[in-house]
C-alpha cells in the first residue's frame, strides 16, 4: 500500500475537522476522495502532504511514517485546489525555480505544449486568467515523475479542450503504474476517471469501495444520485 | 535553505523597496558627511538615525514580506524542503538585503570621503555592525510576530507596537523608575535594563566607543567602567547575539508547529 492513515484527528481550534480517519490507499489506482464541502477532504490531503499537523493518528507514505520527515515528499507531485502563486515572477522562472528547488528530472516541455502555454511563458503570473493559471499548475505537477500524484480540485477553470488534455494525462500516468488521489465536486469527471471512491463525511470515512459498490448499496443506477443518496442510506 | 535564501535575496534586491531604503541612507551618508564635513561627527547624528530607523524598517519589512510571500511559501511546503528551512531562508534573505543596503549605503559615502585615512574608522564599524545586529533582531522578531497571526492587520500592529515599545515606551519606564527609586542604588538596575533592550545597549555601546560618556554624568562612569571594558564589550556583543537567535529560535518552534 501507499499510504496508510490510522485514526487522524485533527481540530481547528473549536472545530474537529478530521475525528479519526482511517484509510489505506493501494499501489496504482486512481482514487477520488468526495465529501460535502467542509467534510475535511483539503484537511486530509494536507494532513498526508504535512502542511497541516494532525493531533492524533498516524500517517505513512511508501511505508515510512511522515512524522517530521520531509523527504518522502519527493515522491508526491501536489496540485493545490487554488493556484496562489508568487504574483511578481514569470511562468517560466517559476517553472525553472519549482525545478531548482526540487533538484529532480522534468519533462516541462511536453506539458507546456500540451496545455499551449507557449505564448504565456514570459508573462507574469498575475497578468493570467484563473484557467491559464491552473494550466500553468498542472504543469508544475506533472512534470515530475514521482509514484503519487494528488490532485486537489484539477478541473476548476479549465475548458473542454484542456479538461480532455487532463485526463488523457491522469490516464496515461495510472498506466504508468501511479497512484493517484483525486478530489472533485464534478461527478462526470470522477464517474470517468477513479476506480476506487472515498467518501468522507463529518470528518469520518463513511464509503469506500469502487463505483459498482456504491451503485449497488444505494440502489441507483446514476453516480451522481448515488452520491447524493449516500447519506440517506445507513450502510457504512 | 540556500536556494531559498537565493531566492528570496533575488526577489527582494528586485524590488523597489530595496533601493529606496539603499538610496536614503546613501543620501543621508554624503549629506552628513558634507555637512558635518567630520567623520565622527557624522558617525554620532548617523547614530541617532540609524538606532530608531533600522528596527522600524526591519519590522515593517519583515511582516510586510512574510504576508506577501504567502502564495510562496505554500507553493514551497509542498514540496521536498524542510520547513524551518522554508521559514529561515525567507528570514535570512530578508535580513540580508536590508544589511546590504545598510553597509552599502553608509559604506560607499564614509569610503569615498576618506574613511581609511580617519580614526573613525573602528567607531563606523561598530556603528555598522550594531546596524546589521538590529536589523536581524528586529526582522526576526517581526517574522516570529507574523507567523502566529493569520490576521495580516493584526500581525503588523504587534510588530509596530513592539517597534514602539521597545524604541520609545522603554526607555520612558526605564527613566520613571530611576526617578521614582532614586533613593536606591541603581547602578545594577540600569545597567541591566539597558541590556535588556537592544535598542538601548546598541545606542549606550556606541555612545561609548565615541568617548562622549561624560556627558552621561555619574551613570556614564559607571556604564564607561561596564560597557567600555573589553569584557563589557564581549557581554554586550553576546547580548545582542542573543537577541538575534532568539527569534530565529522562535520562528522554528512556530514553523514547525503551524498548519496551512
Amino acid at each position: 500500500m501507499i499510504i496508510e492513515i490510522n485514526n487522524l484527528h485533527k481540530k481547528f481550534g473549536k472545530n474537529q475537522v478530521l475525528k479519526g480517519v482511517d484509510l489505506t490507499i493501494e499501489e496504482g489506482l486512481i482514487y477520488a476522495v468526495l465529501g460535502p464541502n467542509g467534510s475535511g477532504k483539503t484537511t486530509l490531503i494536507k494532513s498526508i502532504l504535512g502542511m497541516v499537523i494532525p493531533n492524533k493518528g498516524q500517517i505513512s507514505v511508501l511505508g515510512e511514517p511522515i512524522k517530521k520527515g520531509w523527504k518522502y515528499r519527493k515522491k508526491i507531485d501536489y496540485l493545490p485546489q487554488i493556484a496562489n502563486f508568487p504574483p511578481n515572477i514569470k511562468v517560466k522562472e517559476l517553472i525553472h525555480m519549482i525545478k531548482d528547488l526540487r533538484n529532480s528530472p522534468a519533462a516541462e516541455e511536453e506539458l507546456i505544449t500540451v496545455f499551449g502555454l507557449e505564448p504565456f511563458l514570459n508573462k507574469k503570473l498575475s497578468t493570467l486568467s484563473g484557467g491559464t493559471k491552473q494550466k500553468v499548475n498542472i504543469v508544475l505537477t506533472f512534470m515530475f515523475d514521482s509514484p503519487l500524484i494528488i490532485l486537489d480540485e484539477p478541473t476548476t477553470g479549465l475548458d473542454p479542450k484542456a479538461l480532455i488534455r487532463l485526463k488523457e494525462l491522469i490516464q496515461k500516468e495510472r498506466a504508468r503504474g501511479k497512484t493517484i488521489l483525486i478530489t472533485s465536486h464534478i461527478m462526470q469527471f470522477v464517474e470517468e476517471m477513479a476506480n476506487e471512491i472515498v467518501y468522507l463525511l463529518e470528518g469520518e470515512v463513511y464509503f469506500k469501495g469502487s463505483i459498482a459498490q456504491l451503485l449497488g448499496q444505494t440502489e441507483q443506477t446514476d453516480f451522481e444520485h448515488a452520491i447524493a443518496a449516500i447519506t440517506t442510506h445507513n450502510h457504512a | 535553505m540556500l536556494k531559498i535564501l537565493k531566492y528570496s535575496f533575488y526577489d527582494l534586491i528586485r524590488s523597489r523597496w530595496s533601493y529606496v531604503y539603499f538610496l536614503f541612507y546613501l543620501t543621508l551618508g554624503f549629506v552628513l558627511l558634507f555637512l558635518n564635513n567630520d567623520v565622527s561627527k557624522a558617525v554620532i547624528t548617523l547614530m541617532n538615525v540609524i538606532i530608531v530607523l533600522i528596527p522600524l524598517i526591519g519590522t515593517i519589512f519583515g511582516v510586510m514580506y512574510y504576508y506577501n510571500s504567502k502564495e510562496f511559501t505554500e507553493l514551497l511546503l509542498a514540496q521536498p524542503i524542510k520547513r524551518s528551512s522554508i521559514f529561515l531562508g525567507q528570514y535570512f534573505g530578508v535580513a540580508g538585503s536590508l544589511t546590504l543596503s545598510l553597509v552599502l549605503g553608509l559604506g560607499i559615502p564614509f569610503v569615498l570621503y576618506g574613511l581609511y585615512r580617519s580614526n573613525a574608522i573602528f567607531d563606523f564599524t561598530l556603528l555598522l555592525v550594531t546596524g546589521a545586529f538590529l536589523t536581524f533582531i528586529f526582522v526576526g522578531l517581526s517574522f516570529v510576530i507574523a507567523i502566529s497571526n493569520e490576521n495580516k492587520i493584526k500581525g503588523f500592529g504587534y510588530a509596530v507596537l513592539l517597534w514602539l515599545f521597545l524604541a520609545v515606551v522603554y526607555d520612558g519606564l526605564f527613566l520613571m523608575s530611576l526617578i521614582v527609586f532614586e533613593e536606591y542604588p541603581l547602578d545594577t538596575f540600569s545597567l541591566v535594563a539597558t541590556a535588556l533592550n537592544p535598542i538601548d545597549l546598541s545606542r549606550i555601546l556606541i555612545l561609548l566607543k565615541l568617548d562622549i560618556s561624560a556627558l552621561l554624568g555619574y551613570t556614564g562612569a559607571i556604564f564607561k567602567k561596564f560597557f567600555g571594558t573589553d569584557l563589557g564589550f564581549v557581554v554586550s556583543m553576546a547580548i545582542l547575539l542573543l537577541w538575534t537567535v532568539l527569534p530565529i529560535l522562535g520562528l522554528r518552534y512556530k514553523a514547525k508547529r503551524k498548519d496551512f
